[in-house]
């Protein structure tokens, strides 16, 4: 028995998920693949993008398929690694901004 | 990269029958993944059979002076083997016999055999052929002064130029394909521009080709070419007419890079999933007879790495006419999924 919950080969039965609701799996998967067809963005742009969120939800699978993804359409280490810090400074600025509140709550409950 | 051929190395995979063998077992013997022919079967289209002949592609030898670590050919300055003058008299006998459009030489590196020149002109002056293709590496045009006038010998003849540059960056071009062979590949692109290749208004047709630099499929070939025309123009003023993208085949000096670097499995799985049926019918090896510098017949340039003879007893160039050759079954292996995965792959770039 495996003993992780993420297996890297259940990436590819990601399409499995149709069998328990045909209807909503198939408008999920129209959806998604029509988000990365070109248009006012490149599908290039794209791929970065995903890569890069993939990191902030913590998705191994999409990080697996999106690292791969920019590799094929040649897109280099350093404009992954970039994309990726544009996703992190986000998150960790959302987590400073808290910091604000932080400090409206302490200022308000001291002398 | 590797510094030496398999064959000098003295590795296994020298040998093709050990290839062979790999490309029979693991994911394939288990019946985890269907073989070639077993999908062929499933998509009623086994067994695959030629079309019309359109390219006689011609392998001059296999010494060259690169040692590329994706090399199918296990080609490099140690590899002697280099076709006779007989034989190649023997191949332009066919061509001034036959309506062959199209001559594809190869190698190696095709215009180190000595008599290169010679033989082009032969094609030129003697026979119909309309396209002479060169698989050039670019670098051999500055390995001496020997080569230096090349790009003249092109365009006089109205060679066909076709070369490989992985990337249009200096890194992954030189991890692939050696330390400075980038550098080397842009000056010899620039002097095929200086001499008309790829310019709109000459006739004169200079292709790129670009194979991944790993274990993974190469992208949408016109995206590519889009950028790959952006960034050699912008940076170093080159320009080209076609990209063609070719997936790196599990063969050879490639193979033994995917079990070093245990890619292997993952990575045939890869080939089999993006399986395409629609490139079947326009793989090259309907259409294309490839002779190695022995004379020896071949569906493909890869079956001929692979020791893949084509599936009849007349089996030689001197054999042209007879029974067998121009009507026959393609042999196939499991690295013919190399050639159906995705938009396909062929010497003339994707096929679906």
């Amino acid at each position: 028995m495996k003993n992780s919950y993420y297996q890297p080969e259940d990436l590819k039965k990601f399409g499995d998920i149709k069998n328990w609701n045909e209807e909503l799996g198939n408008k999920f998967f129209d959806y998604y693949n029509s988000v990365f067809e070109e248009g006012a963005l490149s599908a290039r742009e794209k791929s970065l993008i995903a890569l890069a969120v993939s990191h902030v939800v913590q998705c191994p699978y999409c990080i697996d398929a999106y690292t791969k993804d920019g590799l094929q359409r040649g897109i280099e280490k350093e404009e992954m690694m970039e994309a990726v810090h544009a996703a992190a400074a986000i998150k960790s600025g959302a987590a400073l901004v808290h910091g604000v509140q932080m400090m409206n709550r302490y200022d308000k409950l001291s002398m | 990269m590797a510094q030496k051929s398999l064959q000098r190395r003295g590795n296994p995979l020298a040998n093709t029958e050990k290839q062979l063998e790999i490309l029979s077992r693991g994911d394939f013997e288990t019946g985890v993944l269907p073989t070639f022919v077993k999908q062929l079967k499933r998509e009623n289209q086994f067994p695959l059979k030629t079309q019309k002949l359109e390219i006689l592609q011609i392998n001059l030898g296999y010494m060259c002076n690169q040692v590329c670590s994706h090399c199918h050919v296990d080609a490099g300055p140690d590899r002697k083997e280099i076709m006779t003058e007989a034989t190649l008299n023997q191949c332009l006998e066919v061509m001034q016999n036959h309506a062959i459009a199209t001559v594809d030489l190869t190698g190696g590196a095709p215009e180190m055999h000595p008599k290169f020149r010679w033989f082009v002109e032969q094609i030129r002056a003697t026979t119909s052929v309309k396209d002479i293709i060169v698989r050039s590496n670019l670098t051999i045009l500055l390995a001496n002064q020997h080569y230096a006038d090349l790009p003249h010998f092109f365009a006089q003849q109205r060679v066909h130029v076709i070369s490989s540059l992985p990337f249009y960056k200096k890194t992954k071009t030189d991890r692939q394909r050696g330390e400075g062979v980038f550098d080397q590949s842009i000056t010899a692109l620039q002097r095929l521009n200086a001499v008309g290749y790829g310019k709109e208004e000459s006739n004169l047709q200079l292709d790129l080709v670009y194979n991944p630099s790993g274990a993974f499929l190469p992208g949408n070939q016109l995206a590519l070419e889009t950028e790959f025309k952006k960034r050699l123009y912008d940076d170093f003023g080159i320009v080209f007419n076609q990209l063609f993208t070719i997936t790196n085949l599990p063969i050879s000096r490639f193979l033994e890079y995917l079990i070093a670097s245990e890619n292997y499995e993952e990575y045939m799985q890869t080939l089999v999933e993006a399986f395409n049926p629609n490139a079947v019918k326009n793989l090259m090896c309907t259409n294309t007879l490839s002779v190695n510098w022995q004379g020896e017949l071949f569906d493909c340039d890869f079956n001929q790495m692979l020791g893949l003879k084509i599936d009849s007893e007349n089996n030689h160039i001197g054999d042209y006419t007879s029974e067998g050759i121009a009507e026959r079954n393609i042999q196939v292996s499991q690295h013919c999924f190399g050639c159906t995965a995705g938009a396909g792959s062929s010497c003339q770039g994707s096929i679906a």
